[in-house]
């Protein structure tokens, strides 16, 4: 009997274990697979064309920084949008908003969260472009302003449901004690509750523009794919091609092995290292305002 | 002396706060408080005990209204602060919580230095004078009995005081904003006897300026600490007079059963 239970106990440890280690396995590879197909490049591209604002594989014209700024300037814009909307919808939920609206309210914005990002790219190629077309003047409806509004929405949902989660989890006392010296809704809200979730309320935003960078269907569908680098503001406005959508829309149709396919890896190694480095920031600073809580208790 | 005879009749004192056929229904539908008629006198300790859930904490909740924010179902009867009624819908919420501060069961420090927190109420009230702020810092930490323990750390994070500590910091703060009333909610509950103690005796010292309303956290805190006590059961007040008096000879029968340890 007892040495059933220590077999079943030796199993299941050593199950846990695999799949814990796995995943570490299965992102090594990854990233070894990506480093395996993206790094020629540099032997095969000079590293003057690869920093070169002209992106037109067909005459070897390998320059990546037009679609890093389209990635830049989409994921910034959308960033500009989805934070205060996130966070104002967010505090309305957890802190405002009567039980009866907070129920309903909820799980409809967790619902929006699982909307398929082509229905919302559909939706802005049908209604949102062409509407901002004659509402700007603009030449054409599919810009990086476009894809700025349709990538906000989609972080929206993230950002709320994360940072409602973290102001609701903050406990009641500090409320009540902020309130009993005389402080409105708002003091309390703006320096008492939402200091105290700041850890959770930045995960929130980071897991948003996360998503926001990540994002290719919608992005590859309303931002007009110009390759063209953004060298002022009036670029907000014009078409242009971020770096997931390039390796959406020419994955398919480039010779496995050529020195194009070899790019369009390494452009996906340049996502990873700036998904990688906004995830590594939001954490330290995370990390850090608990090792001074920690030092602080102790 | 003589024997203080249980309010309303208590001629010759201040009444502060007058609870006028009080009832309090939550939204789940339990009914905290039933037609509570209290008298609480200023420059006085009046305890609220009882076994839990007898309504002490709701009605303490109520006189800062810090209870709108609960889901309260229904409210009759009227609270007068000095004579005004504090649920007048033109009355100011605000203003009421500066002038009725709050301890609460555990020590509820805000994330910032003890300076911070102690001058958090009074930055919200719009004070900035150097001078003022400082002014309240040093006589609220005195009053609270703290003062010389941290007046040379007062720009230490409040969490590490010891709980202790902490307590006795958060009923600074309220001090700080000079108040009229203190409602104390179990601000012993999680203290050691010695800081129990300093609490208890600083509230003895305090009377003489503020009108302060106790739960206490035992019956023999509320016999130690109490001018006058009031005892509550499944919201109902059952028996209010001077401590003495009710905790010596209690007039109803169930009041003596709960003090001398027959229930609770």
């Amino acid at each position: 009997m007892e040495k059933n239970l220590s077999l079943g106990e030796f199993i299941i440890t050593r199950l846990v274990k695999a799949s814990g280690y796995s995943a570490i396995v299965f992102v090594t590879l990854i990233f070894y697979f990506l480093l395996r197909e993206g790094l020629p490049t540099l032997g095969e591209v000079e590293l003057e064309n690869l920093l070169s604002t002209r992106w037109y594989p067909i005459e070897s014209y390998f320059g990546i920084l037009p679609l890093i700024s389209g990635s830049l300037i989409v994921t910034i814009g959308a960033a500009l949008i989805a934070v205060p909307f996130g966070l104002g919808t967010a505090i309305f939920i957890a802190e405002i908003a009567p039980r009866w609206a907070r129920e309903i309210l909820k799980p409809l914005v967790e619902l929006l969260g699982g909307l398929p990002s082509v229905v919302l790219g559909f939706l802005g190629i049908l209604v949102l472009s062409p509407n901002l077309r004659i509402l700007l003047n603009l030449p054409t409806g599919l810009t990086a302003f476009t894809g700025s509004l349709l990538l906000g929405a989609i972080a929206v949902p993230t950002v709320v449901s994360i940072a409602e989660d973290a102001l609701d989890s903050v406990p009641r006392s500090y409320r009540d004690a902020a309130l009993a010296l005389g402080a409105t809704r708002w003091q309390t809200i703006w320096r008492v509750t939402l200091p105290a979730a700041r850890s959770g309320v930045l995960t929130a935003i980071m897991l948003g523009v996360g998503r926001a960078i990540g994002e290719t269907m919608t992005v590859m569908m309303v931002t007009g794919n110009a390759p063209v680098l953004a060298t002022s503001l009036s670029a907000l406005f014009s078409p242009v091609r971020t770096m997931t959508a390039t390796i959406a829309a020419e994955m398919g149709e480039v010779a496995s092995g050529s020195i194009h396919y070899h790019t369009l890896f390494f452009i996906g190694m340049v996502l990873f290292i700036i998904s990688l480095a906004v995830n590594i920031t939001a954490s330290s600073v995370v990390f850090r305002q608990k090792k001074r809580a920690e030092r602080v208790l102790s | 002396m003589s024997v203080l005879v249980p309010a309303p009749a208590a001629s010759g004192r201040t009444m502060k706060i007058q609870i006028e056929n009080f009832s309090l229904q939550y939204q789940d539908g339990t009914e905290t408080l039933r037609n509570i008629n209290l008298e609480i006198v200023a420059n006085a300790v009046t305890v609220l005990f009882g076994p839990a859930g007898g309504g002490k904490s709701s009605l303490l909740r109520c006189l800062n209204r810090l209870n709108d924010l609960a889901d309260v179902q229904n409210r009759s009867g009227r609270i007068l602060l000095d004579g005004q009624d504090i649920f007048d819908p033109k009355a100011d919420v605000i203003g009421l919580r500066r002038k009725v501060g709050m301890v609460f069961a555990r020590p509820v420090v805000l994330p910032m230095s003890i300076r911070q927190n102690l001058t958090y109420g009074l930055e919200l009230a719009g004070e900035n004078r150097k001078s003022r702020l400082d002014e309240a810092i040093s006589r609220s930490l005195k009053q609270a009995a703290l003062w010389e323990e941290v007046h040379d750390r007062l720009d230490d994070p409040a969490i590490a005081l010891s709980g202790g500590q902490q307590q006795r910091l958060c009923l600074a703060r309220s001090l700080a904003l000079q108040p009229d009333v203190i409602l104390l909610d179990e601000p012993t509950s999680g203290l050691d006897p010695i800081s129990t103690g300093k609490v208890e005796a600083s509230l003895q010292e305090l009377k003489k300026d503020y009108t302060i309303i106790l739960v206490p956290h035992s019956v023999q805190q509320a016999a130690r600490t109490a001018d006058y006590a009031a005892f509550f059961l499944q919201g109902e007040l059952i028996e209010f007079g001077d401590g003495k008096t009710l905790f010596t000879t209690p007039k109803q029968k169930k009041t003596e059963d709960y003090i001398t340890g027959r229930f609770g």
